[in-house]
């Protein structure tokens, strides 16, 4: 497929109307997009311009109903390469004014064929800077999208709505985890071997690895200790994920069994959260979360500041202003979100391990944090030396 | 870390005139980097010569020079002030250029200045082109990405011509190293316009060096705004791409922020290049933009070039993100980091973040070729457009259509009745990039074709060319609807239709559209510009109209004051009005209100959200602004629209806006119209007993010539209800008057033509002035350089008038008092009047801020612009006496007798344009306006102001060497003096026969030269042409024989232009060229600051 129009626009296209129930009451109406139905999840917004592929297909949205704040949504249709995992996740989409035509060289499809094609649910047609900001100010919430053209009255959806589970206390790793363990070899010359706990991971992550000669076993999030020595691993790591960190019970006693071997460990995103609980620190929830690739974090050691993806609504309570003492020695916050100072990265100062709260594979996202990866391959090395 | 300590005061450079390619986008830079630099604690020190600036306001820097920006006097004003370091990356290519030639001559060494913002290894590799291919080539070695297009590097015809072959042949383009705005760069598709565009560029590079590069016309072009920090914290500011592809410079192209069809991975990609490069270049503190060309067949990423300093695409960036990028800029080069420095918008979080847009915005070109009918109209790499409008809106179409709707030209909206014309022709007109190939494709489109044809035809990308079939099928709609529906009205409102388009459509009127709009209650809503997507609250109110939900426009308490501003800059209506409008802003701020700007110029000051309380961003047409007016009332007191200081824009709209019950401050719609309405005009002037050149009105050719036949040729003609002397002419005979009424189309009965007499030989005179309804403040008299009939905003003028004595102001005085009083003036009056055999004619008053008022204000220390809006609003002239913002005694009438002189000079844009067969267009001045800016030079004598004023504009005359002279006849006899200085201060001078013969008969040798027409002599003597192009002739006096179509000395002219020799068109202006030679050789010329001169009249005054 090269530049040719994809498809002819000649009578426009009415879909069915939609509605966007918040919890709260508050209500959107607009036109359906994607697949016609019923959803529900948790509203969040996510503030990125370019990657909507990545975005629909990170597993860390599993039971989220993603509102895009970009306002042109589906322009460079849907390709085979970009998306980060086999499948969207997300729990509904929405957005303003979404492609009637796709153009990229690239493109195989368009992104509402997609969305349609893998029955997910969405919105349209909808003043989603009002619905943002209405999340900003009240928080992240439960969400229903309807659509169809005999929709419930207002109360019966509302009530739905509110009978849908919340996302505080949910456990969904193992929902959207791989089943069967897995292998992406090293590019190039085999350095390393990596166990990577799979709790949601994305398709870039292992690939970053690859890159620099690691060799990755992905593990499903279940996987015990055993299965994470079995593979003789030079390094472990921990991956992205939905869910509430609270919840992950599991993964932390692996990642404890795995510090208290002194094994270079590696965490991002809820494997950030995971290290923080190891440690025995506390996690919450954010109001609204960060959701977006522009966020600027600063590196605590080098004073540098990164501008960087995000994709997360927890977070660790860890203290910024000083070093703890924790079961496995002084650790301290490595990275900061200048935005609002939240904790974006834990380094261990008496082990070789570390973890960042945002997303150094970057995709969607700038690549200005990818020398993590490097980070974690000197851990590597000097464990080795 | 903080900021620098080493460092007590900085020189800026701005970027002088107004000319195409560089224009108020570094006045909207410098005055922000000046303003911060200022509250960290820096002496600064300015330079600038262009006097319609914010920037060169006293109060914005501590010593603000007008004076030429030229190294020699840069190097005056150093010597004088001795600033610690010297930032050149917020004035344009001249600032850089001028910080570059004062570093190689030494100067910033000798004087121990240090280049802060950019360094001069930075700047050449980003500006040289082999240096900066070197540069694309590292990057991609480090990061596998990005590299250049495969091109060659000339320095003589020869070079240029083995170059096509090596190149592998036509189509190449050309691009001059070292010029601004791609000045000279173009197309060549065979050897004919290799020759003639390479030539050009070889002579107008000061390295006298070209690059033929391969052609990559129709590719899709991007660009990046980076900032980097001395910690080497990179940020991509925001994204642009072009609507129009490769082929047309990004200046003349439609163009959208963000970009809208690139994928994560390929934005990415461009990222990752843009920081390489940043960081291969070694900018080590402030911005650059750098621009991409991506093949739409395989994503191959060329990268086209970059600019080491703030630039036009950063302030639209600015403009479009609200990131402030030269205010970050001024501040990085200080010594802060990007996290250091918080964001303005939600004051919590940093400016080391990328900016994240919930809209789009577009912007939109605006040309001048209907100023220069014989330039070819064809867009090029070379830059054209005169000005621009952005528009904001919550999808593309919505923005689209209102920055279509802001150019306020004639044909710029779509239009969607009528038969659109045969598609095959349209689509072959829409193949050629030109102003308004937009509604020819948009035409070809209701004419059949399919997106597949559109794209093959223009290169624009699917995407694009789908939202063209959205807006064209929603029109449809609207045409076919049995009944217009409250949901198809929503509809086409958020797809940006305006109710006069949809009322075209409709078979209505806009005013019935729009009360049928207001009955369901279809009314935009405003958003706030907040740099993030609406994550974190913004605290500054920068809003766009959307056809959407939720509005945030907050309510207050205080009265608001809504400031009409001016638009899109074109010839006529720039800078100037800008100028006031922010002033006006200013003022009404400081006496308690609180001020609201309206405006879609993104290059300007007023739409910078620190200049008012509040700014919208938005079209100035009626619809816009009267939703505007009615969401500013719901949320509190509004003490009324302010149209006065904005130009012919808003003025035009101010009866409408007063018949929608809108309160207009200051002088009324009606005392408007009693001004530019002939008849009422002239009852006011004849109850004052004033006299007017006779004149009459008609709508039809014969009324014109009865109207002629009784006053006399010539006659000049013109529409009425016009700026800057659109379609005016001197008309020398019966044959012309009939061609002039059949061409023009602005004539109808509600239009008519005004026929005048013209005084030959008049001395023309320009007058500023406040009117509070009892008493007058003469801003200023401005005695113009050249006759009457030349437009006053091409003219030079004089201020104080060098040549008219205490009786004639008196006159003048009386005159314009008698004028406001009987129009009904609150606020600012201009008037023209010509002074002829001791008459004094009135020409015409304009009861509106002018293109002189920043002129005046500057040349007389007074803040005029800020009185007319504090009159405006019911302050009396004797309450701003009191308050000090006017003088306490006098006015600019009456200046003292040592009072410093100030003279204007116009800057003209002749280099910019060539014809279809690629000459140069014609330099002669007349009575429409031409001219993009203006400069100031001021001394304390005239010969002196005069010399600065040229050094400002065109470079500085020559002081000994060859000129050449050639005169109407009309013009010889006062051509003898002059000419007699010249040969004293030891030039050498040239004439055809004639003028020879008359010189020789005067005492005066004058070595004759063949004229063009003659040829090459048979010993191979040059003609005056060929010496003009061989560099031989340092100072040229021509003078057209006759106006209109007998323009002898046509070559001479382009020559002078394409060898930047000064060409002097009239006797004045030979005249005054020879005060200033005689000032230059005699002593040395001296640099002094406005606020010395304030200084220096305020003692006089009191």
């Amino acid at each position: 497929m090269t530049t040719s129009i994809q498809g002819t626009a000649s009578q426009r296209h009415k879909a069915a109307p939609a509605v966007l129930v918040l919890e709260d009451g508050r209500m959107f109406r607009g036109r359906a997009y994607g697949a016609v139905g019923v959803t529900f999840g948790e509203a969040v917004f996510s503030t990125g311009m370019t990657g909507y592929q990545e975005t629909l297909t990170d597993p860390s949205y599993h039971r989220q109903v993603v509102v895009m704040t970009a306002p042109h949504v589906g322009n460079t249709g849907v390709n085979d390469e970009d998306p980060e995992s086999k499948q969207i996740w997300v729990a509904g989409y929405v957005v303003r004014d979404p492609a009637r035509v796709p153009s990229n060289w690239r493109s195989r499809r368009s992104l509402d064929d997609e969305l349609r094609h893998q029955g997910v649910v969405g919105i349209s047609g909808i003043d989603t800077r009002a619905l943002t900001r209405h999340l900003r100010e009240r928080g992240a919430m439960r969400v229903g999208i309807f659509s169809g053209n005999a929709l419930p009255d207002e109360g019966t959806m509302l009530a739905e709505v509110r009978q849908a589970p919340e996302m505080k206390g949910a456990d969904l790793s193992a929902e959207v985890a791989t089943k069967e363990a897995y292998v992406v070899p090293a590019i190039g010359e085999k350095k390393f071997t990596v166990a990577a706990v799979d709790l949601g991971i994305k398709g870039m992550t292992p690939h970053r690895m690859a890159e620099r000669g690691i060799e990755v076993h992905v593990l499903p999030a279940t996987a015990s200790v055993e299965d994470v020595y079995a593979v003789n691993p030079d390094g472990v790591f921990f991956s992205n994920g939905p869910g509430d960190p609270a919840t992950a019970d599991h993964p932390v006693s692996v990642m404890q069994a795995v510090l208290e071997r002194g094994t270079p460990l590696f965490g991002i995103c809820f494997g950030n959260q995971i290290l923080g609980r190891a440690l025995g620190f506390g996690t919450y929830k954010l109001k609204y979360g960060h959701r977006g690739i522009n966020q600027p974090v600063q590196d605590r050691t080098t004073g540098k500041v990164e501008v960087t993806a995000h994709n997360h609504g927890f977070a660790v309570d860890a203290p910024l202003d000083k070093v703890s003492e924790t079961p496995y020695g002084r650790a301290e916050v490595s990275h900061v979100c200048l935005n609002d100072n939240v904790v974006e990265g834990l380094h261990l100062l008496d082990k070789p391990a570390f973890s960042v709260q945002y997303h150094p594979e970057a995709a969607a996202g700038p690549h200005d944090a990818a020398y993590l990866f490097d980070r974690f391959v000197s851990l590597m090395e000097g464990q080795r030396a | 870390m903080p900021k620098r300590t080493d460092i007590q005061s900085v020189l800026v450079i701005g970027s002088g005139p107004i000319v195409i390619g560089q224009a108020a986008e570094f006045d909207y830079s410098g005055t922000q980097a000046c303003r911060i630099l200022r509250a960290e604690g820096l002496r600064v020190i300015l330079v600038n010569s262009n006097p319609a600036t914010i920037m060169t306001d006293p109060e914005i820097a501590d010593a603000t020079y007008v004076e030429p920006i030229t190294p020699e006097f840069v190097e005056k004003i150093i010597a004088k002030e001795r600033p610690d370091a010297l930032l050149p990356t917020l004035g344009g290519q001249t600032a850089l250029n001028t910080a570059i030639s004062l570093h190689e001559a030494g100067t910033l060494e000798k004087y121990g200045v240090e280049l802060i913002g950019a360094n001069v290894e930075a700047i050449n590799k980003g500006e040289d082109r082999d240096l900066f291919k070197e540069v694309v080539e590292a990057v991609r070695q480090k990061i596998g990405h990005g590299e250049s297009a495969r091109s060659v590097i000339c320095h003589s015809m020869d070079d240029v011509l083995a170059g096509v072959e090596t190149l592998g042949g036509y189509p190449v383009v050309v691009r001059p190293s070292f010029t601004m705005g791609g000045a000279g760069s173009g197309f060549a598709h065979d050897e004919e316009e290799l020759r003639r565009i390479a030539g050009q560029g070889l002579t107008l590079s000061p390295t006298t060096e070209v690059l033929l590069e391969e052609s990559i016309l129709g590719w899709k072009e991007y660009e990046l705004e980076l900032m980097r920090d001395k910690h080497d914290n990179v940020v991509v500011v925001c994204s642009i791409e072009n609507f129009d592809p490769m082929g047309v410079h990004t200046g003349d192209s439609i163009t959208v922020a963000p970009a809208m069809t690139l994928t994560d991975r390929e934005y990415q990609t461009l990222r990752d290049i843009g920081i390489a490069v940043i960081r291969e270049v070694g900018v080590d503190t402030g911005g650059c933009n750098i621009q991409f060309a991506v093949n739409p067949e395989d994503g191959r990423v060329i990268v086209i070039e970059m600019n080491p300093r703030v630039s036009r695409s950063s302030a639209l960036a600015s403009k479009a993100t609200g990131f402030p990028i030269a205010k970050i800029a001024a501040k990085l080069a200080v010594g802060y980091t990007l996290d250091e420095i918080p964001n303005d918008i939600t004051q919590e979080t940093p400016a080391s973040f990328e900016p994240t847009l919930d809209y789009v915005v577009v912007k939109a070109p605006r040309f001048a070729f209907e100023k220069f009918p014989q330039a070819d109209s064809t867009l090029t790499t070379t830059m054209k457009s005169v000005g621009e409008a952005m528009a904001i809106g919550r999808n593309f179409t919505e923005a689209f259509q209102k920055a279509l709707r802001s150019l306020e030209k004639k044909g710029s909206q779509f239009t969607f009745v009528g038969e659109p014309g045969d598609k095959a022709e349209l689509l072959r007109e829409a193949v050629r990039p030109t102003d308004g190939r937009i509604n020819a494709v948009m035409q070809a489109i209701r004419a059949g074709a399919t997106p597949e044809e559109v794209f093959e035809y223009t290169k624009i990308d699917p995407w694009f060319v789908d939202q063209l079939f959205l807006i064209k099928e929603i029109a449809d709609e609207l045409a076919e609807a049995p009944e217009l529906t409250p949901e198809l009205l929503a509809e086409a409102k958020r797809h940006g239709f305006s109710d006069q388009q949809i009322g075209e459509i409709r078979g209505l009127r806009e005013d019935v559209v729009r009360e049928v709009r207001h009955a369901l209650g279809i009314r935009p809503v405003y958003k706030t510009v907040d740099t993030c997507a609406a994550e974190f609250a913004a605290r500054t109110p920068y809003f766009y109209s959307s056809y959407d939900e939720e509005t945030e426009v907050a309510s207050r308490e205080k009265p608001a004051v809504i400031i009409l501003g001016s638009g899109p800059n074109r010839i006529g209506q720039g800078i100037e009005f800008d100028y006031s409008c922010v002033h006006a802003s200013f003022a009404l701020s400081d006496a308690g209100y609180e001020t609201v700007m309206v405006n879609c110029n993104p290059e300007t000051v007023s739409t910078d959200y620190d200049t008012s309380d509040r700014l919208y961003f938005e079209p100035l047409t009626l619809e816009d602004v009267l939703e505007i007016v009615h969401a500013e009332q719901q949320a509190g007191p509004v003490a009324g629209v302010v149209v006065q200081l904005g130009g012919q824009t808003p003025l035009g709209l101010s009866q409408a806006l007063k018949d929608n019950g809108v309160p207009i401050v200051g002088t009324s719609p009606e005392a408007i119209h009693a001004a530019e309405d002939r008849g009422a005009f002239g009852r006011v002037l004849a109850e004052a007993g004033l006299p007017a050149p006779k004149h009459g009105t008609a709508t039809t050719f014969a009324g014109a010539k009865a109207i002629a036949d009784e006053i006399g040729y010539p006659v000049l003609v013109r529409p009425s209800y016009v700026l800057g002397g659109r379609g005016m002419e001197i008309v020398y005979d019966e044959t012309r008057l009939e061609s002039y009424i059949a061409e023009s189309t602005e004539i109808s009965p509600s239009r008519p033509v005004l026929v005048d007499r013209f005084l030959d030989d008049a001395i023309e005179i320009d007058v500023d002035a406040l009117y509070d309804g009892e008493e007058l403040y003469l801003g200023g008299v401005m005695e113009h350089i050249e006759e009457a009939g030349i437009h006053s905003g091409d003219s030079a003028c004089a201020l104080p008038p060098i040549t008219l004595g205490g009786f004639d102001i008196k006159r003048l005085r009386a005159s314009t008092e008698a004028i406001a009083k009987g129009v009904g003036v609150r606020g600012l009056i201009n008037i023209q009047f010509a002074m002829a055999g001791d008459i004094l004619y009135v020409l015409e008053a304009n009861p509106r801020a002018s293109r002189t008022v920043p002129f005046t204000s500057k040349a007389t220390a007074v803040p005029l612009a800020k009185a007319a809006a504090r009159i405006s609003l019911g302050a009396t002239i004797a309450e701003l006496r009191a308050e000090g913002l006017l003088p306490a005694n006098g006015d600019g009438g009456e200046l003292p007798l040592d009072a410093p002189i100030s003279v204007k000079e116009a800057v003209m844009p002749w280099s910019r344009f060539r014809d279809i067969h690629g000459r140069g267009v014609d330099t002669v001045l007349g009575p429409e306006m031409r001219s993009t800016g203006e400069v100031m030079g001021i001394d304390s004598v005239f010969g002196t102001a005069y010399a600065k004023s040229q050094a400002g504009a065109y470079g500085p005359l020559p002081t000994k060497g060859r000129a050449f002279i050639s005169v109407a006849n009309r013009d010889k006899r006062s051509m003898i003096f002059p000419a007699r200085e010249l040969v004293a201060h030891g030039f050498e001078l040239l004439a055809t026969s004639g003028t020879a013969e008359v010189l020789k008969r005067n005492g005066i040798n004058a070595t004759v030269v063949r004229k063009q027409s003659e040829g090459t002599g048979p010993n191979g003597e040059k003609t005056i042409v060929q010496l003009i192009h061989d560099g031989e002739v340092d100072l040229i006096v021509n003078t057209p024989y006759g106006t209109g179509g007998r323009l002898d000395g046509y070559d001479i002219r382009t020559a002078a232009v394409a060898r930047s020799v000064p060409c002097l068109t009239t006797v004045q202006a030979l005249a005054a060229a020879v005060q200033g030679i005689d000032a230059l050789n005699h002593g040395d010329v001296g640099v002094r600051s406005l606020q010395e001169h304030a200084e220096h009249l305020t003692a006089a005054r009191d």
